[in-house]
């Protein structure tokens, strides 16, 4: 089942914890992120130099349970010697409104380069992970990931 | 490849499904734990992952805090919690004689507060009750629900299935027509549970938050777009009593995780 | 002080690749949110995290609002020496918690 990317409005009840207690939240759709700021933001930390596909793993489920919270895990294949391994993984968006998810910093004695963290999607969308290897070399994986929108959505009081 | 899955999975319990409007029978009761996608389930299974242990780690805390005029703890009259609240959480909402009408947890720890500690109640919903509630509700974990087996609770129990099977709403639904008729099959892309309170409070994708059945109900109830009853109505209790006792002798996996 | 969940192995052997799962509580209020009268919800997020073995940094992590709340983050590291990771997650607000945690390595 795909989400149309369209604008919607749904409502939010803020889950209590910095807001006094049933203020009601609603989120409006701001304005997307588009492909071009994903590239920008792909460029600020790639520069000039070329992202080629390969040795990175982006695990990450097809279908979501739920765009509030998704798993995820990036894997890079690489030996992890003090010769050759990974400095950083950089994960990036195609539709939030902002394209950046994270940026993580490893080394040679994480003895594997994989990182998993919880990720919020707005929509239907690519996710990319690039990896920034000992050499300076960018390789890359994306996923395309179906996000719909809970089936009930709460009420204001 | 997900989805082909899901697909064929929704096939056979189709086939399974009973056709007529009914209860399940018990044998095919399942915890909403299994309508979850491995990845999900993956959070509610390991401790250090769900972000519902961090409210029970609060709940702790505030469990071993002395509050109120009284200046007494929770720890001061239930001692070890492990011992004094194991099963507690399985068998509620109880009857209360003052009350004379069944209370949930919240309200059992609200009024030992104000009867015992003589501390003002906290708010539903409010980071700490959960917290408290979560604590507790973890001690029960892997137990079997035993709510209901109190004759008191009968009449009760009684009106939280009328509840449950009455159509309400601008869309015109019952509980039943989706949880009893129902589960399995989708809604909107999110797979129908059997609706089986096991985990409360619950950590759920949603709310990026713990909340508990209350919330749950009333989302749900807004959700056919019918009035929800306020937080500590007596007909959320008797909601939540009969589910509870419908669900009796599956283990409880507080604080479960749902998306 | 806000929760957070540690796991790391209690032992390891030296030269093992082991696994650290961290667990933060935070609501991480991404700032694109609204009020229902239209007002925007300022943003609330943990915008850093690092992690230090025996005083050295091991990892480290930019978050933006696109991390889900209550951050989870897990990664890997070469057990060394016996001692102590050190965790720091820092964010608006003046948000600054830290966590330890012990590992004996033989």
């Amino acid at each position: 089942m795909r989400a149309m990317p369209t604008r919607r409005t749904f409502l939010e009840l803020a889950g209590g914890a910095a807001l006094a207690g049933t203020v009601p939240v609603v989120t409006i759709r701001p304005l997307q992120a588009t492909p071009a700021m994903l590239n920008a933001a792909i460029r600020n930390v790639v520069g000039e130099a070329p992202v080629r596909a390969g040795k990175v793993t982006l695990d990450i489920p097809p279908l979501v349970e739920n765009g509030n919270t998704v798993p995820m895990t990036v894997r890079v294949a690489s030996p992890m010697t003090e010769k050759d391994y990974v400095k950083s993984i950089h994960v990036f968006n195609e539709k939030n409104p902002q394209p950046n998810v994270g940026n993580f910093y490893i080394g040679p004695m994480a003895g594997r380069a994989q990182v998993s963290a919880r990720i919020r999607l707005a929509d239907t969308q690519k996710v990319v992970a690039i990896a920034r290897l000992s050499d300076d070399t960018f390789w890359s994986a994306s996923a395309d990931v179906i996000v719909t929108l809970a089936a009930c959505t709460e009420e204001v009081n | 490849m997900r989805l082909r899955s899901a697909i064929a999975f929704a096939a056979i319990a189709l086939a399974a499904c009973p056709v007529l409007a009914g209860e399940i029978p018990p044998d095919q009761r399942r915890s909403g734990t299994s309508f979850m996608a491995p990845a999900t389930r993956a959070i509610q299974d390991d401790d250090t992952a769900n972000p519902g242990m961090l409210f029970a780690l609060d709940g702790e805390k505030l469990w071993n805090k002395k509050i109120g005029s009284a200046g007494k703890a929770c720890a001061d009259c239930h001692g070890d919690v492990a011992e004094s609240m194991k099963g507690v959480a399985a068998r509620y909402p109880a009857f209360d004689k003052a009350q004379g009408r069944p209370v949930n947890l919240e309200q059992r720890i609200n009024l030992c507060r104000a009867n015992h500690q003589r501390a003002s109640p906290l708010a539903y919903e409010s980071h700490d009750l959960l917290a408290l509630e979560a604590f507790v509700a973890k001690q029960s974990r892997d137990i079997a629900i035993s709510t209901g087996d109190d004759p008191q609770l009968s009449p009760f129990i009684e009106k939280g299935r009328d509840l449950f099977m009455q159509r309400q709403g601008q869309l015109n639904l019952s509980c039943a027509n989706c949880h009893d008729d129902n589960w399995d099959r989708k809604l909107a892309g999110s797979a129908i549970t059997q609706a089986h309170p096991t985990g409360y409070p619950i950590y759920r994708l949603e709310w990026q938050t713990l909340g508990s059945l209350q919330r749950r109900l009333r989302s749900c109830i807004s959700g056919i777009r019918a009035q929800p009853y306020d937080y500590g109505a007596l007909e959320l209790v008797e909601l939540e009593l009969y589910l509870m006792s419908r669900a009796r002798g599956m283990k409880m996996e507080s604080p479960a995780v749902r998306p | 002080m806000a929760s957070a969940l540690i796991n790391v192995p209690k032992k390891a052997k030296r030269g093992d690749v082991i696994e650290i799962k961290t667990l933060m509580s935070h609501i991480m209020e991404s700032g694109f949110r609204h009020t229902s009268a239209g007002d925007l919800v300022p943003r609330d997020i943990i915008t850093s995290f690092v992690c230090r073995y025996n005083g050295a940094e091991i990892f480290r992590a930019d978050l933006f609002p696109a991390i889900a709340a209550n951050p989870f983050i897990s990664f890997f590291t070469v057990a060394k020496d016996s001692g102590k990771f050190e965790f720091e997650w820092i964010g608006d607000n003046g948000f600054a918690e830290t966590a330890s945690a012990a590992i004996t390595v033989e």
